[in-house]
């Protein structure tokens, strides 16, 4: 066997390690034992991953060792236990543990008054196990496997305050959704184990390897379901139309599990999945149009519901939903190098806007309404300023990081299908405005807080204390402590310069990233050689008016003439209504989804197979078997005489037989 | 000579007078003598048997005595079980205060 120098399987064993100290004595320890477990393990996990990518460079990559004992070992199918690193996997590796360790810092920080400390930080480990697991197998399945352990570890984080009935809906929302994502992936892997007789990435009889060898022409209907059906998976895990509705109320878990998973690393791996399948996507056209179509119509959609909701978290989600729509749409364009530097440089801002939001909700005590907020520029400057990088960021203003991403994937789009190109840049304006509309609302006016320096907010603590996102510590309005605000100083750096190494060839940089990312990239079309870089220019030049141009109406509503968006929204109360309800899709999917399930499981399957087949079945046999004993029971009365009647009228029997015979 | 088969009947007779008896009678010492009937019954028969098969044997022959030991061990075993079922009754008596078998059913349901 080969020599295995990277030992990548120790980093997601790490913060497994970590998870099973804290989640199954951590109820003894003290909180500050509890963090140093977490923070070790995970801190521990990113410096393995750093020396793995480093010492992988020198090696030569793709990096393929698998354990010696296998998931699967049946005749000729073999799924082993295996892990992969390329440079997809050190992208995505380094944005989980990296990211993850920051927001574990940020953690100790924020959940410090909140009660099941230690299992906070189980979950939270158990997540950066699946979540590296996923991205770091060699195989389909081992990734399903972190797939549904990331599910799960969302359940219970969502589900943390598990007293508010919310949170405990929510958490089961996001479940059930991801699983209908879930169970279209597994048909996908039957259909490549079917194929391909393998579910290994690499190695020469890997599927990557083996779809090289189909011509586009013999494979394209096959291949197609297998894209559409994993697809349909990415859509479940990263929050596309039709299966996005889970990750808003996601919300309701602690800010910083929003930041990790619903924002920057778990809701991220649909877009992994498709970048590590290009190769089959690459071969199916139509299923690429499809991924697109998503990736936009999602894009927008969420885009228009994020400019109306007034939860602070709320916009962020819609956020989310719609830079994953950017993602999708850039592999749809068969970009996905594109589409997995804005992964990236998404982890970054919208991590640092969520631990910011997060910062602000622990300055005021637990409110998330924006309404609510206003004039906290001067009282938390630091968030203040983090923040600011953050909303500039993702308005995609240069130089900062999504400025680079976000214009590499409309570019792309652009040269794909201008139709693209234009709901993307309309996304791009509507983005920079309700962006704005946050920033005005939450740091600029006038102050709407209400207990601020209000002595009695211990008083009006929630009475499930300790169980609910609950952070009045009856102090007015205060900067978080270091130990916040030092991950949000790191992931603002970030993202200012995360964008750097893919500055495009038009704009004097080299694309480093998308030649970096290349070799794991497994297109057939070359990009087409586009000799006018002087449009892609211009193309900057109008995303950055758009941002501009959503800057201003910003401006004007939120802070210039603040009674205007009152008459607005009077004015299109029609809209505004449909729109801040969300366009009535939980509605919609209740209504046409979820009730007629219910209504079939209670009158077809719970009274009709239930009650009446399975019941009636177990019911009738012991019935049946109580009828026959019940007389059977009489023959065994406990009178002697009885049984010594029997005895007889047999003996007489036997007598009168013998006797019938010898006559005969 | 008496004919074997009138033995036989009387046997029969006495055993089935017997065995009416354990059937229909309810005092614990009546069925008891009841199954004493019978057990002598069946102790006709054996000597009976015993009686012809060596008047029926060829001269010279030792007489057999199989049936007569037969009927020595069923009377051992009579007088054994009436010992121990006298006893029984007597206890049985003492905490019931009744030999009618019917009321004794302490172990039905």
């Amino acid at each position: 066997m080969t020599q295995d120098t990277l030992k990548l399987w120790l980093i997601p064993l790490l913060p497994l390690v970590g998870a099973a100290i804290n989640g199954l004595f951590g109820r003894r320890f003290k909180n500050s034992v509890v963090s140093a477990v977490a923070l070790l393990f995970t801190g521990a996990s990113f410096a393995w991953a750093l020396r793995a990518v480093i010492l992988g460079q020198q090696l030569g990559l793709p990096y393929d060792r698998a354990l010696p004992f296998d998931w699967i070992d049946a005749g000729t199918f073999h799924v082993p236990f295996g892990f992969y690193l390329d440079q997809l996997s050190t992208v995505m590796l380094l944005v989980v543990t990296g990211v993850g360790f920051l927001i574990h810092v940020y953690s100790v920080g924020y959940m410090a008054h909140e009660g099941g400390y230690y299992r906070f930080f189980a979950y939270l480990n158990l997540f950066m196990f699946f979540m590296l697991t996923l991205v770091l197998s060699n195989n389909y399945l081992l990734m399903f496997v972190g797939w549904e352990g990331v599910g799960l570890a969302s359940y219970l984080l969502i589900g943390f305050f598990f007293l508010k009935d919310s949170a405990a809906n929510a958490g089961k929302k996001a479940f059930i959704v991801n699983r209908i994502g879930d169970f279209a992936f597994l048909l996908g892997m039957f259909l490549i184990i079917q194929h391909f007789k393998t579910l290994n990435f690499g190695g020469a009889d890997g599927v990557f390897e083996q779809v090289k060898q189909i011509s586009p022409e013999a494979g394209w209907g096959w291949l197609t379901a297998i894209a559409l059906l994993l697809m349909f998976g990415a859509t479940g895990k990263s929050a596309q139309i039709p299966l996005y509705v889970w990750l808003p109320d996601a919300m309701e878990g602690p800010t910083p599990v929003s930041a990790l998973i619903h924002a920057a690393t778990m809701v991220t791996a649909g877009i992994y999945m498709i970048a590590r399948s290009s190769a089959i996507f690459s071969r199916a056209p139509h299923a690429l149009e499809i991924v697109a179509l998503i990736g936009c119509l999602t894009a927008i959609f969420a885009a228009t519901i994020g400019l109306a909701q007034t939860d602070i978290k709320r916009v962020l989600a819609y956020s989310t939903v719609s830079q994953l729509g950017y993602m999708f749409l850039a592999c749809g364009v068969a970009a996905y190098s594109a589409g997995i530097f804005h992964l990236m440089t998404h982890a970054f801002f919208k991590a640092l806007l969520f631990l910011g939001a997060g910062s602000v909700i622990h300055a005021i005590g637990g409110e998330q309404d924006m309404r609510r907020m206003g004039g906290l520029r001067t009282k938390i400057p630091v968030t203040f300023w983090v923040v600011t990088v953050a909303t500039f960021t993702i308005a995609g203003f240069p130089p900062f990081a999504a400025f680079f991403s976000k214009d590499e994937i409309l570019w792309q789009a652009y040269l794909h299908n201008p139709i693209l190109w234009f709901v993307g840049i309309i996304t791009a304006g509507l983005t920079s405005f309700y962006m704005f509309r946050l920033w005005f609302m939450t740091f600029f006016g006038e102050s709407r807080t209400e207990h601020v320096d209000a002595e009695d907010a211990h008083a009006q603590r929630s009475p499930l204390n300790g169980y609910a996102d609950d952070h009045s510590h009856g102090s007015g309005v205060h900067e978080s402590p270091w130990i916040m605000l030092a991950p949000l100083v790191i992931l603002a750096g970030l993202s200012i310069v995360g964008g750097w190494v893919g500055v495009p060839e038009a704009m004097g940089g080299s694309s480093r990233f998308e030649h970096f990312l290349a070799p794991a990239i497994h297109t057939i079309a070359e990009s087409p050689e586009i000799t006018d870089r002087s449009m892609e220019l211009a193309f900057a030049g109008v995303s950055v008016g758009v941002a501009t141009a959503g800057f201003f109406f910003a401006w004007l509503l939120y802070y210039k003439r603040p009674e205007l968006p009152a008459r607005i929204t009077a004015r299109m109360h029609g809209i505004y209504t449909t729109v801040l309800q969300k366009y009535y899709v939980d509605e919609a999917y209740d209504l046409l989804f979820v009730k007629p399930l219910v209504a079939l499981s209670t009158i077809v399957l719970w009274r009709g197979v239930d009650q009446g087949v399975i019941d009636g079945t177990v019911n009738g046999a012991g019935q049946l078997s109580k009828d026959i004993g019940g007389e059977l029971r009489k023959m065994q009365s406990g009178n002697i005489r009885s049984y010594a009647a029997w005895v007889a009228a047999g003996g007489a029997v036997v007598i009168a037989y013998m006797i019938w015979t010898v006559i005969q | 000579m008496v004919p074997l088969s009138w033995y036989l009947i009387l046997s029969a007779i006495l055993f089935c007078l017997g065995a009416f008896a354990f059937l229909l009678k309810r005092n614990i010492i009546t069925i008891f003598m009841a199954i004493e009937l019978m057990l002598n019954g069946v102790n006709l028969s054996f000597v009976a048997f015993a009686n012809y098969w060596n008047q029926h044997s060829p001269a010279g022959e030792l007489p057999a005595l199989s049936g007569h030991v037969f009927v020595f061990f069923v009377m051992v075993v009579a007088a054994a079980e009436a010992a121990v079922g006298l006893a029984i009754i007597i206890a049985v008596f003492r905490a019931r205060e009744t030999l009618n078998v019917d009321r004794v059913n302490l172990l039905k349901l």
